[in-house]
C-alpha cells in the first residue's frame, strides 16, 4: 500500500502543477472562500478565459477522444487534474455540466458533422451547454416528464417547461429530454434533442434560491422548432440516452463545498471561548472528531476508487458514498462554527462577520446539496437496490401508458 | 495510488474466510453464552496452523514476518466470524507491547512462543470502571514485584503472560511483564456482555515482574500500543459490521410483509443504505490505518483514531439495525443478531472507547497543525 503516483501519473501531475502554478493562485487554508452568489457577466468572462487557457494547455476534455479535440486520457488523468485544480482558486461552475455530461452524450449520439461544429467551441469555452432534464412534476421521477415534442415534417415542435437547469441563463446550447409518445409506459415514450438556447420559443427565467444565489433556472418552450437532425438517438430511446448523460455525472461531480473540514479546524484553533481556543473544549472536540472521521472516510474511499482506476478497473460501490456524506456534513460544519459565535453568528454581512460570512452563506446553501443532482433519498435507494440488491420500490405506474398515470401537485 | 491490499494479503483473507466458515464459530459463541465454556482448542490449532499467530512477528523471533497487511485482513475475518479465540489479546496487544518496548531477552523468551501459539498473552490496563488515563493506573511495582488489581483483562483467564501498566516506587508509569502462572497471581473470571471473549480479574500480590524498557515516556508507549491495536481492532469491527449488514440484507430480501419483501420498503432500504455508508467510511479509514502500519510510520495516532472512531460507529450501528431489521425474532435469545450486538457492545469498550478516540483524534490534529 502507498499513496504514491505511478511514474506516468507523477509526470502528468507535474505537468498539471506547472500549468496551474503559472496561471492560477494557490488556495489558502482557512481563508474565507469567495461567496457564491451566482455568476455575473464578469465572472462568465473570467470563466471563459480560464477554460480557453486550459484548452490551449491540453487540460480540457481530458477523457474525450482526440478526434474531437480531447486528450484521449483515462479517468485517472482527469482525477489528477481535478485534485490539483482543487488546491487553486480558479473559476468553476460554468463548464462542468457541458463538458462532463452534455458533450459526452453528443459524442455518443451526434453526427460527425455536428461534432465538428460543436466540440471545439465547447472545449475552448466559447460556447456554454446545459442539461434540460428536470421538470416541475418530475424531479426524482425523471421519466415522468411532460415536455411534449410533436413531429411536423422534418421538424419537431416543442412545448413545456424545465426547471432546476443549472447555468441555462449562461448557455448557448442544451440537451433536452422530451416526451414524444404519451400512449406508452413512461420510460418508453421519451426522445432526446439538442437545442439552440437563443432560438425563438426558448425563455429562461433565473430562480432565486433561498441562499440568495441564482445558479438554476426555469426554462419555458413555446412552439420551439427543432430539426429532426438535432435528435440524439432513436425516437422513443431517450431514456437510454439520458442514462449515458447521467452515468457521466458520477465522475463530473465531486467538489467538496467550502468551508470544508480544514477550514473548520483552522477556525476552531483560532477562535477562543473565554480565552481558550475552541478546539480545546470537550463538546467541540466531540463534534469535530465526528465530522473529521467522515471527511477522512470520504477522502480515503476516493483513494480506493482511484486505486481501481489507476489499475484500469471499475471502482467499487464505495465511490457512491461521497455525495451522501458530504451533503449532511456541510450543514454540520456551518452549524458548529456558527454556534460558537453565539448570537453574533447570525450576522452574515461579509464586512462584519467572521471569515467574511462564509459559514453563514454555507448554512443557507447547504440544503441544496441534499437535493441537487439526486436527493439523498434517491441516493439511498440507489445504494440499497444496486449495491445491496434489495428489491425495487413497488411502482404503481409501471407498464401503464404515461397518459393514464395519476397526477398530483407539481 | 495504491490503497488496496496486495494480492497475497487478499489471498490470505479469502483463505481465512473459508477456513473460519468451516469452523462453526457461531455455535461456539452461543455455547459460551449458554454458560458452556469455550471449546476452541481445535479452532486455535487451526489458526496457528494458518500461521496467523506469527504473521506480524519477525522471523528472528520465530514469527513468519508476513507483516501487518496480513494481520489486518485476519482481524477482519475474525471479526466477521466472531471466532471465540484469544487472538486479539495475544497478537494485537501482548506481542505488539513486547515488540514496542521489550528487551532482547524478553522478546527472545516470549515472542517465539506467542508466534507458535504455544503461549498466549494479554495487556492489563484497566482497574475497574473509568477512562484510560495515567491517573487511573494504581497498581504498584517495586523491587521486581507487582501488587494491585486489574479488571477487566481480555482473556486474562487463560493468558500465559501479561504486560501490565503500573507505577514504580517514584510514582512513574512503567510497563511490566508478568508470568501469570507465577506465585502471587490470582485470576477470577467475570460475567460480561460478550462471554465469547472472556475478561478476567487479576489480583497481584507481590507477583514477580520485569520492567519493559522504553526509550520514550512509558505512558506514551502505552498510547502507541493502543494506536496500533486500534487499527487492528478497527478491522475486526469492520468485519463484524459487514457480517451484520449481510445478515440484515439477506433477511430483508426474504421476509415478507404486506405481500412483499420488507426490503422493498424505503424505511428498511434507507436504514441499510446508512449502514452501508457507515461501513464504507469505516473500511476506508481502516485502510489508511493499514497503510500507516505497513509503511512503518512512527506516528499513527491520527490514522488510528480516525479508523477507530468510524469503526466503533459502524459496528454499533450495524449490530443495532440488524436486530431492528429482524424485528421481534431478532430480539430472541435463539437468534444470531444478539451475538453480534454483544460483540459490538464489548468491542466498543475495548482498547479505548468512542470518547477516548474522538479526543485522541483531535489531539492528533492539534499536534499536526502545531508542527
Amino acid at each position: 500500500m502507498d499513496l504514491e503516483d505511478t511514474k506516468a501519473e507523477a509526470e502528468y501531475r507535474a505537468k498539471v502543477r506547472a500549468f496551474l502554478d503559472a496561471h492560477a493562485e494557490k488556495r489558502v487554508r482557512g481563508a474565507a472562500p469567495a461567496p457564491s452568489r451566482g455568476i455575473d457577466a464578469e465572472a462568465l468572462t473570467r470563466a471563459k478565459a480560464w477554460q480557453a487557457k486550459k484548452a490551449e494547455a491540453g487540460f480540457a476534455g481530458i477523457r474525450w477522444p482526440e478526434e474531437w479535440g480531447g486528450q484521449g486520457g483515462g479517468p485517472i488523468e482527469e482525477v489528477i487534474y481535478t485534485q490539483e485544480e482543487a488546491k487553486y482558486t480558479v473559476p468553476r461552475g460554468v463548464f462542468e455540466i457541458g463538458l462532463g455530461m452534455c458533450l459526452p452524450t453528443m459524442i455518443a449520439y451526434a453526427t460527425k458533422e455536428q461534432l465538428e461544429r460543436y466540440t471545439g467551441p465547447a472545449l475552448r469555452g466559447e460556447e456554454v451547454w446545459c442539461q434540460l432534464f428536470s421538470e416541475p412534476a418530475s424531479g426524482s421521477d425523471l421519466a415522468g416528464l411532460r415536455t411534449r415534442a410533436v413531429r411536423d415534417g422534418d421538424e419537431w415542435v416543442i412545448n413545456g417547461q424545465k426547471i432546476w437547469t443549472s447555468g441555462a441563463h449562461l448557455s448557448d446550447y442544451g440537451i433536452l429530454l422530451t416526451r414524444t409518445d404519451p400512449t406508452v409506459p413512461k420510460h418508453k415514450g421519451l426522445t432526446m434533442f439538442f437545442i439552440d438556447m437563443h432560438a425563438p420559443g426558448v425563455e429562461v427565467r433565473p430562480i432565486h434560491q433561498m441562499s440568495g444565489a441564482s445558479h438554476f433556472n426555469e426554462v419555458f418552450f413555446t412552439d420551439l422548432r427543432v430539426p429532426d437532425a438535432h435528435r440524439l438517438g432513436a425516437v422513443g430511446d431517450g431514456w437510454r440516452v439520458a442514462l449515458t448523460t447521467l452515468m457521466n455525472e458520477r465522475l463530473a461531480v465531486g467538489d467538496e463545498p467550502r468551508p470544508d473540514v480544514e477550514d473548520l479546524i483552522a477556525f476552531l484553533e483560532e477562535f477562543e471561548i473565554d480565552g481558550v481556543p475552541a478546539i480545546r473544549t470537550p463538546v467541540v472536540r466531540d463534534r469535530l472528531a465526528d465530522i473529521y472521521a467522515r471527511s477522512a472516510g470520504v477522502k480515503s474511499a476516493r483513494f480506493r476508487a482511484i486505486t481501481a482506476l489507476s489499475r484500469g478497473e471499475t471502482p467499487g460501490p464505495e465511490a457512491s458514498i461521497g455525495r451522501l456524506v458530504n451533503a449532511m456534513k456541510q450543514q454540520e460544519i456551518a452549524r458548529l462554527a456558527l454556534e460558537l459565535m453565539g448570537a453574533g453568528g447570525m450576522v452574515s454581512d461579509p464586512e462584519t462577520a467572521l471569515r467574511a460570512g462564509s459559514f453563514q452563506q454555507s448554512l443557507l446553501a447547504a440544503p441544496g446539496q441534499r437535493i441537487a443532482g439526486g436527493t439523498s433519498e434517491i441516493l439511498r435507494n440507489i445504494i440499497a437496490e444496486r449495491v445491496l440488491g434489495l428489491p425495487g420500490d413497488p411502482r404503481v405506474d409501471k407498464d401503464v401508458p404515461f397518459q393514464d398515470i395519476g397526477r398530483g401537485r407539481s | 495510488m495504491n490503497l488496496e491490499f496486495s494480492a497475497e494479503s487478499l489471498e490470505i483473507r479469502d483463505q481465512g474466510r473459508r477456513f473460519l466458515a468451516g469452523q462453526t464459530c457461531l455455535p461456539k459463541v452461543r455455547a459460551a453464552l449458554d454458560g458452556g465454556g469455550i471449546d476452541n482448542a481445535a479452532l486455535w490449532q487451526g489458526i496457528v496452523a494458518q500461521g496467523w499467530t506469527g504473521a506480524a512477528i519477525p522471523e528472528e523471533y520465530g514469527g513468519h514476518g508476513i507483516g501487518y497487511e496480513a494481520l489486518c485482513v485476519i482481524a477482519e475475518e475474525l471479526g466477521r466470524s466472531l471466532a471465540p479465540v484469544p487472538f486479539a489479546s495475544t497478537a494485537f496487544l501482548a506481542a505488539e507491547a513486547l515488540m514496542l518496548a521489550g528487551s532482547e531477552e524478553q522478546k527472545e523468551a516470549w515472542l517465539p512462543k506467542l508466534a507458535s501459539g504455544e503461549a498466549t498473552g494479554t495487556f492489563a490496563l484497566s482497574e475497574g470502571p473509568g477512562a484510560i488515563a495515567p491517573g487511573a493506573v494504581k497498581a504498584r511495582f517495586a523491587d521486581g514485584r507487582l501488587s494491585g488489581t486489574k479488571w477487566p483483562v481480555p482473556d486474562g483467564d487463560t493468558a500465559d503472560i501479561a504486560i501490565v501498566a503500573a507505577r514504580d516506587a517514584d510514582g512513574r508509569i512503567v510497563q511490566v511483564l508478568v508470568d501469570l502462572g507465577a506465585e502471587g497471581v490470582t485470576r477470577g473470571t467475570l460475567d460480561t456482555l460478550d462471554p465469547s471473549r472472556p475478561q478476567a480479574r487479576l489480583d497481584f500480590d507481590g507477583a514477580p515482574a520485569q520492567v519493559l524498557q522504553s526509550n520514550e515516556d512509558p505512558w506514551e508507549t502505552v498510547l502507541s500500543l493502543l494506536d496500533r491495536a486500534a487499527i487492528l481492532t478497527a478491522f475486526e469491527e469492520v468485519g463484524g459490521a459487514q457480517a451484520c449488514l449481510d445478515m440484515a440484507t439477506a433477511y430483508a430480501k426474504e421476509r415478507m410483509a404486506f405481500g412483499r419483501p420488507i426490503g422493498s420498503n424505503q424505511a428498511i432500504k434507507h436504514k441499510l443504505a446508512d449502514v452501508f455508508v457507515a461501513l464504507e467510511l469505516a473500511r476506508s479509514n481502516a485502510y489508511m490505518g493499514a497503510l500507516g502500519l505497513t509503511s512503518g510510520e512512527r506516528d499513527l495516532t491520527l490514522a488510528a483514531a480516525t479508523a477507530r472512531v468510524s469503526s466503533i460507529q459502524a459496528f454499533t450501528l450495524a449490530a443495532s439495525e440488524n436486530i431492528q431489521t429482524h424485528g421481534g425474532i431478532g430480539f430472541t435469545w435463539e437468534a444470531d443478531p444478539q451475538l453480534y450486538y454483544r460483540r459490538a457492545g464489548a468491542l466498543a469498550l475495548t482498547n479505548g472507547t468512542l470518547g477516548f478516540w474522538k479526543d485522541r483524534l483531535v489531539t492528533a490534529l492539534e499536534r499536526r497543525d502545531a508542527a
